[in-house]
């Protein structure tokens, strides 16, 4: 297993960078980690990181369609705050597992 | 995972419209939308059962010569039981169900999703003239109909890919 430094904190991380822990994640770390995919994190980037923090939480999968019913964003701002894959870089930068999901 | 030849392009062309095949084009088509992939996806005969107003979210399930469809325990369903009137909804609508419970959203919810992230839709222009279809009985997702000319266009470039499902 791999290890990463973000803001002075030690994590464990698999070999693409997700969190294997994901109760090692702070917001700050968050910050550093959207750094590197070119993200600057807003306020609206927590909520749905927190979102999908407490889904994964449940054991729920997340799935792109989940985000419709989050109640915070709707899928198309989705793609807009984390562009390119943004389930995919929303799970990396809140510090979950990659989704195992294909919808 | 790092790939030395990525895919950046994937252009779909989905020619059938029972719900199995307009299903994995969608799906095709929206899981690139999530990796960034470019997508672009081309509606054509039967297929455009997809994209009509109306009737992308009807879509059945072939009964009859459909060898591998089995009943519910497994066992083969014969051509037979088939042709019994009302089998073919039943079968699609026990489809839908179990797409359902995946969280398998229906035909129009999947096409908001894979234009919500950027995904591009094309009906065929020689399939519409056929159907005598106008762009105004195509979905409101439609971009535009196209010829195969202005498709093959389209799915140009380094690192595209068509696939036809």
């Amino acid at each position: 297993m791999a290890q990463k430094t973000y803001a002075g904190v030690t994590v464990d991380v698999n070999d693409e960078g997700y969190f294997t822990n994901p109760s090692q994640w702070t917001k700050e770390i968050g910050v550093e980690i959207a750094k590197e995919e070119g993200i600057v994190l807003t306020d609206k980037h927590f909520e749905i990181i927190e979102y999908l923090r407490n889904k994964h939480s449940k054991g729920e999968t997340l799935t792109i369609r989940s985000i419709n019913s989050s109640g915070v964003i709707d899928v198309k701002t989705f793609y807009q705050l984390f562009p390119g894959a943004p389930l995919k870089k929303a799970t990396k930068i809140g510090g979950i597992p990659k989704p195992a999901s294909c919808i | 995972m790092e790939q030395s030849h990525p895919i950046k392009k994937i252009n779909i062309i989905c020619a059938k419209g029972s719900i199995e095949d307009v299903y994995a084009t969608l799906i095709l088509g929206n899981g690139a939308v999530m990796e960034g992939i470019e997508t672009n996806m081309f509606f054509t005969f039967f297929g455009l059962e997809a994209i009509v107003k109306g009737r992308m979210d009807k879509l059945h399930t072939g009964v009859v010569g459909n060898p591998a469809l089995r009943l519910p325990g497994g066992l083969r369903m014969p051509t037979l039981l088939g042709i019994i009137p009302g089998m073919e909804s039943f079968t699609s609508w026990m489809m839908k169900g179990q797409m359902a419970k995946l969280d398998i959203p229906p035909v129009s919810e999947f096409l908001d999703l894979i234009t919500a992230g950027g995904g591009k839709i094309y009906g065929c222009k020689l399939a519409c003239d056929m159907f005598n279809f106008k762009k105004e009985d195509l979905s409101d997702h439609v971009s535009d109909i196209l010829t195969v000319g202005e498709f093959y266009e389209l799915a140009g470039g380094e690192g595209s890919q068509i696939i036809f499902t």
